[in-house]
C-alpha cells in the first residue's frame, strides 16, 4: 500500500521528467566533456605519473568502500533499511584494531638474534591478523547488539522508524566512542613491514610513482574477502538462508529457515566486513578518532546505491567506481582536490533523482518496497 | 492429529478469525471452502505460526503448537504451502527445491528427493536452471508443490493450489494431492475450486467471515443445498 503509491511516485517522476531530465543531460554531459577536453587536450595538466597516482589512490579507496557498502547493501536486503550506523561499526571496528597494534607494538620480544624488539616487528604477520581478528569481532559484536536493540524492536513500524533509530543508533556509537577514546587523533601503529607511504617504486616518465604496500595489501584483502562473501552467499546454507529472507521473509520461515537468526547473521557479516574495512583504513590512512566512520559510511552507503542498493556485485562495483571517480575526478574536472567529497554527494544527489535503481539495480518489487 | 479450538486472530481493529475450531485425523484430506476474506488463509497462517493467535490454540499430535516460531513448526513436519506462488523468483528451480529441503542435512537425500519430484513433475526437470521467477503461473504452482514435498511432510496445509490453473492442470494437481495423501500426507485443503475439493476431501468445513459455519462428510456437504447454492454454483 505505501509501496505503491511510492512506485507510483517514482513513476511519476520518471514520466514528467523525462524532457527536463534529457536537457539536463545533455548540457550536463556536455559540460563535462567541454571541461575533459580542457584538462586532457588543451592543458594536459598532469602526467601519466599523476594519473598513476591518483588510480592506485582510487582502487585502494575504492576497495575499502566496496567493503563498506556491502554491509548496506546486505542489510538492506534483508531489513529494506538504511542502516546508518554502518560507519560507526566499521570506526569502532577500526579502534579494536589500533588497540591490538599498539599493544603488539609496546610488547618487547627476543626477535631473531636475540636482540629485543616489539612483538608487532618480530611476527607482524600474526600482529595484523590479530588486529583484523580484534577489529572484525568487534565490529561484528556491534552490528549484531545493534539490530537487536535498536532495529529488532521496530521490525513491523512503518518504515521511516527504524531509519530514524539508525540515525539515532549512529550518534549513540560516536558519542559512545568519544567519550570511551577521548577527542583526540591516533595514530596507527603499522608493523615496520607495512609502513604507510612505502611500497614498491615504479619509475614512469623519470618520475618515481610508489606503489603502497598498505594500498595492494588494502586491495589484496578486501578482493579475498568479497570472493569469500559471495561463495557464501551462493553456496552455503547460511547464504542460501539470507538470499530467501532478502527475497521473502515469511516463505523463508516456512521452509524452516529462523529469520531472526538469519538477519542477525546477515547484520554480523556486515560488521566482520566493515570492521576490516576499518582496520585496512587504519593500516592506510594512519588517522583515527570517534568521527572516522562519517565520511567512509556516508560515500559507502552512496556507492551502494550508485550499484543498486541490495546488489551485492553491485555494491562492489559502485564501491570501486566511486573510489575511482572521486581519485580521478578533480584532476580530470580540474578542480580542487578538497573537492573530492562534494563529488561523491553530487553522485549520491543524480542517482537518487534519475536512477534510484542504481547501475545494476532492477525495479523494486512490490514486496520489497 | 491436528486440533484448532476457538481461534481468534486479528489484523490490528480487524477480527479474522473469530473463535474457529475443527480437527483433523491422521490420514485425511480436510478441505476448507469459504468466499474471498473468510479467513481460509489467516487459518493457515496461524496454524503455521507466521500469525499469532490472539486466543484459542493449536494443537498437532498432542503438543501444543501455537506460539511456536514457524520455522519449530516446519521442523515437525507441518508444511504450508501459501497461496499465491510464493516461489523464489531469483532462485533456480534447483535451488527452490533446495530450499524446501533446508532442514535436511543429508545431500544424499536431498538428491534423491530432487530426482522424485522431477518424476513427478517432469516440466520442472526441464526448468532446472530457469529462475524460478520466469516459470509460467502453472510452473510455479507445481514448484511450490514440489518444494513443500521435499521433506516429506506429514501433514501438509495446502493454500488454494488450483488457483489460477487451467482445466488439465487443476485435475493433475488433484491428483496429485490424492497421490501424496495415500503415501501418508494427511492434507488440509483450502480452495475456492468446491467442487473438487470435495470430491477428494474425507470431510469438510465451511468458513465464514471468521467462523465456522457447517461441517460434515465431504460427501454429504456436496448434496447439502446450503452449500449448493453458496459454493457449487448451483
Ligand atoms: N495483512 C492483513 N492486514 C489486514 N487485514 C488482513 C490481512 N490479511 C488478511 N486480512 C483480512 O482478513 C480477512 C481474511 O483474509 P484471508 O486472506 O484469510 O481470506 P481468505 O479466506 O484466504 O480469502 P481468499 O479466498 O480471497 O484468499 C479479510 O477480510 C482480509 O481483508
Ligand atoms: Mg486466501
Amino acid at each position: 500500500m505505501i509501496a505503491t503509491k511510492k512506485e507510483n511516485f517514482l513513476l511519476k517522476l520518471r514520466g514528467s521528467g523525462t524532457i527536463i531530465r534529457y536537457i539536463l543531460g545533455i548540457l550536463a554531459g556536455g559540460y563535462l566533456l567541454w571541461r575533459l577536453y580542457r584538462v586532457f587536450i588543451v592543458q594536459s595538466a598532469f602526467g601519466l605519473e599523476t594519473w598513476t597516482r591518483l588510480l592506485i589512490a582510487g582502487l585502494v579507496i575504492g576497495s575499502v568502500y566496496a567493503l563498506i557498502a556491502i554491509g548496506y547493501t546486505l542489510v538492506y536486503g534483508v531489513l529494506f533499511m538504511i542502516n546508518f550506523a554502518h560507519g560507526e561499526v566499521m570506526m569502532l571496528g577500526s579502534f579494536a584494531g589500533f588497540f591490538v597494534l599498539e599493544a603488539t607494538r609496546a610488547m618487547e620480544v627476543n626477535g631473531p638474534g636475540g636482540v629485543a624488539t616489539s612483538f608487532s616487528n618480530a611476527y607482524p604477520g600474526l600482529a595484523i591478523l590479530l588486529a583484523f581478528v580484534a577489529g572484525m569481532s568487534f565490529s561484528a559484536l556491534v552490528g549484531f547488539y545493534l539490530e537487536k536493540i535498536a532495529y529488532r524492536p521496530l521490525r513491523k513500524a512503518p518504515r521511516l522508524i527504524p531509519l530514524i533509530s539508525a540515525i539515532g543508533a549512529s550518534f549513540a556509537l560516536q558519542n559512545a566512542a568519544l567519550l570511551l577514546f577521548s577527542p583526540q587523533t591516533r595514530t596507527y601503529q603499522n608493523p615496520d613491514i607495512l609502513t604507510r607511504g612505502q611500497g614498491w617504486r615504479l619509475m614512469i616518465n623519470d618520475s618515481a610513482v610508489i606503489l603502497p604496500y598498505t594500498g595492494v595489501f588494502t586491495m589484496v584483502l578486501s578482493i579475498i574477502l568479497m570472493v569469500g562473501l559471495i561463495l557464501l552467499v551462493k553456496r552455503t546454507r547460511l547464504g542460501k538462508s539470507m538470499r530467501a529472507v532478502a527475497m521473502d521473509k515469511d516463505t523463508a520461515a516456512l521452509m524452516g529457515i529462523d529469520v531472526n537468526k538469519t538477519i542477525s547473521n546477515t547484520f554480523i557479516i556486515s560488521g566482520i566486513l566493515a570492521g576490516s574495512a576499518g582496520v585496512m583504513w587504519g593500516l592506510h590512512n594512519g588517522l583515527l578518532h570517534y568521527f572516522v566512520g562519517f565520511l567512509p559510511g556516508i560515500k559507502a552507503f552512496t556507492a551502494a546505491v550508485l550499484g543498486g542498493i541490495g546488489n551485492i556485485p553491485g555494491a562492489m562495483l559502485g564501491g570501486m567506481v566511486l573510489g575511482l571517480l572521486e581519485a580521478l575526478g578533480p584532476a580530470a574536472l580540474d578542480i580542487s582536490f578538497q573537492l573530492k567529497d562534494v563529488i561523491a554527494f553530487v553522485i549520491m544527489i543524480v542517482i537518487l533523482i534519475f536512477k534510484p535503481s542504481g547501475l545494476l539495480g532492477e525495479v523494486l518489487s512490490e514486496e520489497k518496497v | 492429529m491436528l486440533n484448532v479450538s476457538n481461534l481468534h486472530v486479528h489484523y490490528g481493529a480487524i477480527h479474522a478469525l473469530k473463535g474457529v475450531s475443527f480437527n483433523l485425523e491422521e490420514g485425511e484430506i480436510v478441505a476448507l471452502i469459504g468466499s474471498n476474506g473468510a479467513g481460509k488463509s489467516t487459518l493457515l497462517k496461524t496454524i503455521s505460526g507466521l500469525l499469532e493467535a490472539t486466543e484459542g490454540e493449536v494443537s498437532y499430535q498432542d503438543e501444543i503448537i501455537s506460539g511456536q516460531p514457524a520455522q519449530d513448526i516446519v521442523s515437525k513436519g507441518v508444511i504450508h504451502i501459501p497461496e499465491g506462488r510464493k516461489i523464489f523468483p531469483k532462485m533456480t528451480v534447483v535451488e527452490n527445491l533446495e530450499m524446501g529441503a533446508f532442514l535436511l542435512r543429508d545431500r544424499r537425500l536431498v538428491a534423491e528427493r530432487m530426482e522424485a519430484m522431477f518424476e513427478r513433475f517432469p516440466v520442472l526437470r526441464d526448468r532446472k536452471k530457469q529462475l524460478g521467477g520466469t516459470l509460467s503461473g502453472g510452473e510455479q504452482q507445481m514448484l511450490t508443490m514440489a518444494r513443500g514435498l521435499m521433506t516429506n511432510p506429514k501433514l501438509m496445509l495446502l493454500d488454494e493450489p488450483s488457483m489460477g490453473l487451467a482445466p488439465v492442470l487443476v485435475e493433475k494437481v488433484f491428483d496429485i494431492i490424492e497421490e501424496i495423501n495415500e503415501q501418508g500426507t494427511s492434507i488440509l485443503l483450502v480452495e475456492q475450486n468446491a467442487q473438487m475439493a470435495l470430491s477428494i476431501a474425507d470431510r469438510a468445513y465451511v468458513l465464514e467471515t471468521g467462523r465456522i459455519t457447517l461441517s460434515g462428510d465431504a460427501l454429504d456437504l456436496m448434496e447439502n443445498p446450503l452449500v449448493i447454492e453458496a459454493y457449487l454454483g448451483g
